[in-house]
């Protein structure tokens, strides 16, 4: 089956069966590889996504399911300005360890400060627990955040 | 250990010219091997290009310890560079060209300081000397910065890329005539670098092993049996076929190692979710295997049977342990287990691999290539010689990827196969198919004094293992703390047979041993009414040292050191604390790091665990190299300590792995994770590494902690609601 998917500000012909999932459709027929694979069952968020600006775990969103949402992964997602600023702000406090989460990190994080500009540390601990670092690098991504949303960080 | 192991070898510099540019090798003055990759071969590391761009090579496989980073940063200091014009290229695995490439055992730092200071220095002095020679003046009058050379008196200078080609056909010069920087003059070692990787990282680009793609690549699974070993009985091959995309669909018949091919079946496919789909299709059934009568309760149940009788052997006694008791004023027994733990690096396994021409080209995240080259040679059949492997950046390794039980399973499927193939495992192959920190139980029995001090100390250690021997990292070594540190020491040990493999597992042993030695400190401590610090300063005692430096040394002097900066920055005994709210404190060595940590936590009536915050003092010696790095370990450790302590466990029922993903095998998330302050004790030592040693005492620290808030005593990781709710 081929599916029309508006990923990254283009659309996108994507070959694959009914049930696949998004993240699979991405990374093996669309060749877009940020998104990751960490679990399959949505309990990681390393390959979160944006459908219309919300947040979603592609592992667990079959292909046709998507329609004509606009799909935004962590290679298009420095193109807005709050994608942009979280991204400076985990360079710049160099957040990664093995960097494998961080794409779907910055993803939750950018929807977060899209809908909550200046969230608490409660605000952040209810956006960001769907995502596993393994690394554990929390202290610095809570950091981060609270960089890029212009607050003191304290760490 | 493979070759290259042995850093005092003796190193030669040999100079080249590199596409216009310098090129500096040092030849690791190796053996040469049987399979016929000769020796000696260079060792290059600097590249310096006319437009000044220093390329500079990183040995090691890049796990998010940081090493892509901090070992060049040690040969561009020395070099005299600037930071910014330098480049860093991943080297491939090539043992006779670089020695040991490898993640594990935190050993990269104190292995590779002097050696990667040593090429700077070299390189730089072969560009001095090139100037010198073209203007005609004495080395010495000539001074560098920021890779150029400048001659003050002439008022001349040159950048190093307009001397690099005829620094490059200079004589290398004699090693003894290289002098090293002052610690007090570095501009990059001791500064903030974050991590050559981190715009790719940030930007979502391809840098992990799951990322590769080879044109003309096939995507595989591979589905091992869930008792540990077992061969394939039969499979429904034609049912996988079926399956739209699905290429090919086989059994591999691979060996009884563990650590080896093990017996499955293999689905390659067009796309990754293809292969998937085929495979749940194989309806496989599996042949009958031993390891099926083994259990986790199995496994305690003759623990604590083994408990009451003789150990199988005594492996160190010190003194009289009798007599120890019989003139203690207080004595406790206390029985302690952990169960088996996995890596779960959040990249799961993966690895590519093409053979063509009769050669085998992999592309892997791994952290120790060369012996997953040496498995596929073995396991295939082919020259060493033969097999290219490139490292990718590891989403993680902890360990796990020090097995390279992936990279020989899809080196046998592209053979299989004939195309270029990518296999990917699942999160449940990852969580069933590990090599697990192995499950332990310890029978504990010690007393205190009337001086305060421990006088008997009786550990009954059951571990697993084969024909008395303990299995891969479920050993403990005759040194462990508090041996050396008690004059009645025994330390005995009984084996359970086990087939579940087993493996390192980030700061191996130490991560469950601190647990158990710390926390029965703690209950001494409590025991004769001495405060938990007091109690760890006057066991250390006097002793400033024990054991051999560079072997089984043990600095007391530097431990005091950090269990009294911990105390003093937490406000130890000096908090004021509300209700089940308790401060706990532990210390441990491993890795040749001292690191004494305090942990502040609040438990609910319910139960629920809170670590509100974690101090930490450490000392790695006298040069942090890359401060920003450092503390993103070490808070990283401190939080992965927790993780374990709070939820991980691994159970064996049937001689398989019962938890299945992140639902069951649960990792701590941001809301969990607390605030973790770092103390550096910097002391007159070599530099030594950071990946491990922060994590061990976090456990026993955080069961003092709840001790403190509670009284109840945690014996058994991980630790559960029910164990604390009122
Ligand atoms: S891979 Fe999608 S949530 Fe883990
Ligand atoms: S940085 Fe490694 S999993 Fe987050």
């Amino acid at each position: 089956m081929t599916y029309s998917l508006n990923v990254d500000g283009k659309v996108r012909q994507a070959d694959v069966e009914p049930g696949t999932p998004l993240l699979w459709a991405l990374r093996d027929s669309l060749g877009i590889l940020g998104p990751k694979f960490g679990c399959g069952i949505g309990s990681c968020g390393a390959c979160t996504v944006h459908i219309d600006g919300v947040p979603v775990r592609s592992c667990a969103t079959p292909v046709e399911k998507v329609g004509a949402g606009k799909v935004t992964t962590i290679e298009a997602i420095g193109d807005t300005a709050i994608g942009k600023k979280v991204q400076a702000a985990w360079t710049e406090l160099d957040v990664a360890q093995c960097g494998y989460c961080q794409p779907g990190q910055i993803m939750s994080a950018t929807a977060l400060l899209t809908k909550t500009p200046k969230p608490t540390d409660a605000d952040i601990d209810a956006a960001m627990s769907g995502n596993i670092c393994r690394c554990a690098t929390y202290t610095r991504i809570r950091a981060a955040i609270k960089l890029a949303s212009g607050q003191k960080s304290g760490v | 250990m493979a070759d290259g192991t042995d850093i005092s070898r003796r190193h030669f510099v040999q100079v080249s010219a590199a596409a216009g540019g310098l090129m500096l090798s040092f030849s690791v003055a190796g053996k040469a091997r049987a399979d016929g990759t000769t020796a000696p071969v260079l060792n290059a590391y600097v590249t310096i290009a006319p437009d000044n761009v220093v390329t500079l090579v990183a040995k090691n496989p890049e796990i998010g310890q940081g090493i892509k980073t901090s070992l060049p940063m040690i040969i561009a200091e020395e070099l005299d560079v600037d930071w910014a014009q330098v480049r860093i290229q991943q080297a491939d695995s090539k043992p006779a060209v670089y020695g040991l490439q490898f993640a594990g055992g935190s050993m990269a730092t104190p292995m590779n300081w002097d050696q990667l200071r040593k090429v700077g220095a070299t390189a730089r002095a072969l560009i001095v000397a090139a100037a010198a020679a073209n203007w005609k003046v004495p080395a010495s009058e000539c001074t560098t910065a920021s890779g150029v050379v400048h001659h003050k008196a002439s008022k001349r200078s040159a950048t190093y890329g307009s001397l690099a080609a005829q620094a490059a056909t200079l004589p290398a010069p004699d090693p003894k005539s290289i002098v090293l920087k002052d610690p007090k003059a570095y501009k990059i070692i001791g500064k903030s670098k974050p991590q050559v990787d981190t715009a790719a990282i940030v930007r979502g680009k391809p840098l992990f092993g799951i990322d590769v793609v080879v044109p003309g690549m096939l995507y595989a699974t591979f589905e091992k049996a869930p008792v540990f070993g077992a061969g394939v009985a039969s499979a429904d091959l034609d049912a996988a076929l079926a399956v739209k995309g699905v290429r090919k669909a086989f059994l591999v018949g691979g060996g009884p190692e563990l650590n080896g091919l093990l017996p499955g079946v293999a689905v390659v496919a067009d796309s990754w979710w293809q292969a998937r789909q085929g495979r749940n299709k194989l309806n496989i059934k599996w042949q009958d295997h031993p390891t099926a009568q083994q259990s986790s309760s199995g496994f305690a149940a003759q623990a604590d049977a083994l408990s009451k009788g003789a150990p199988l052997r005594t492996e160190r006694l010190d003194g009289d342990v009798a007599a120890g008791f019989t003139g203690a004023t207080s004595t406790v027994e206390a029985a302690y287990a952990y169960p088996f733990i996995a890596h779960a690096p959040l990249e799961p396994q993966n690895c590519t691999a093409h053979f063509h021409d009769g050669k085998m080209e992999i592309w892997a995240p791994t952290q120790y290539p060369d012996a997953g080259r040496q498995l596929v040679a073995k396991t295939l059949g082919l020259k060493p010689a033969d097999i290219t492997i490139h490292m990718t950046r590891c989403g993680g390794g902890f360990g796990r990827r020090l097995a390279n039980d992936y990279m020989v399973e899809a080196a046998w499927i592209a053979k299989e196969t004939g195309s270029p193939v990518k296999l990917l495992w699942t999160r449940e192959d990852d969580l069933r198919h590990d090599f697990y920190r192995p499950a332990g139980w310890h029978y504990l029995k010690g007393a205190v004094d009337k001086s305060g001090k421990i006088s008997a100390w009786h550990d009954h250690f059951v571990t697993l293992g084969t024909a008395g021997k303990p299995a891969s990292s479920a050993g403990m070594a005759t040194t462990e703390f508090p041996a050396r540190f008690v004059e009645n020491f025994k330390y005995d040990l009984s084996v359970i047979e086990c087939g579940i493999p087993t493996g390192p597992l980030r700061a191996p042993g130490s991560n469950a041993l601190a647990f158990v030695v710390q926390s029965f400190i703690d209950e001494l401590a409590h025991s004769a009414g001495i405060d938990p610090v007091t109690f760890r300063l006057n066991l250390l005692g006097d002793q400033i040292f024990v054991g051999t430096a560079g072997k089984d040394g043990y600095d007391g002097h530097r431990m005091k050191g950090v269990l009294e900066l911990v105390a003093a920055k937490s406000g130890w005994g000096k908090t004021k604390l509300g209700p089940r709210q308790g401060m706990g404190v532990a210390f441990h060595f491993s890795h040749l790091g001292y690191f004494a940590e305090v942990v502040q936590a609040h438990v609910s009536e319910a139960g629920d665990v809170t670590v509100e915050k974690v101090w930490v003092a450490a000392d790695v010696g006298r040069q942090i190299i890359n401060p920003t790095g450092a503390l993103n370990q070490v808070q990283g450790a401190v939080i992965d300590g927790l993780s374990a302590a709070l939820g991980q466990k691994i159970s064996i029922e049937g001689g398989a792995v019962v938890e299945r993903n992140f639902n069951t095998y649960p990792l701590l998330r941001m809301k969990s994770a607390p605030m973790v302050e770092v103390h550096w004790n910097i002391t007159d030592n070599a530099p030594t590494g950071l990946g491990e040693p922060a994590l061990p005492p976090v456990l026993p620290a955080l069961c003092n902690a709840i001790f403190a808030a509670t009284g109840k005593r945690l014996r058994s990781l991980p630790i559960s609601k029910d164990q604390l709710k009122v």
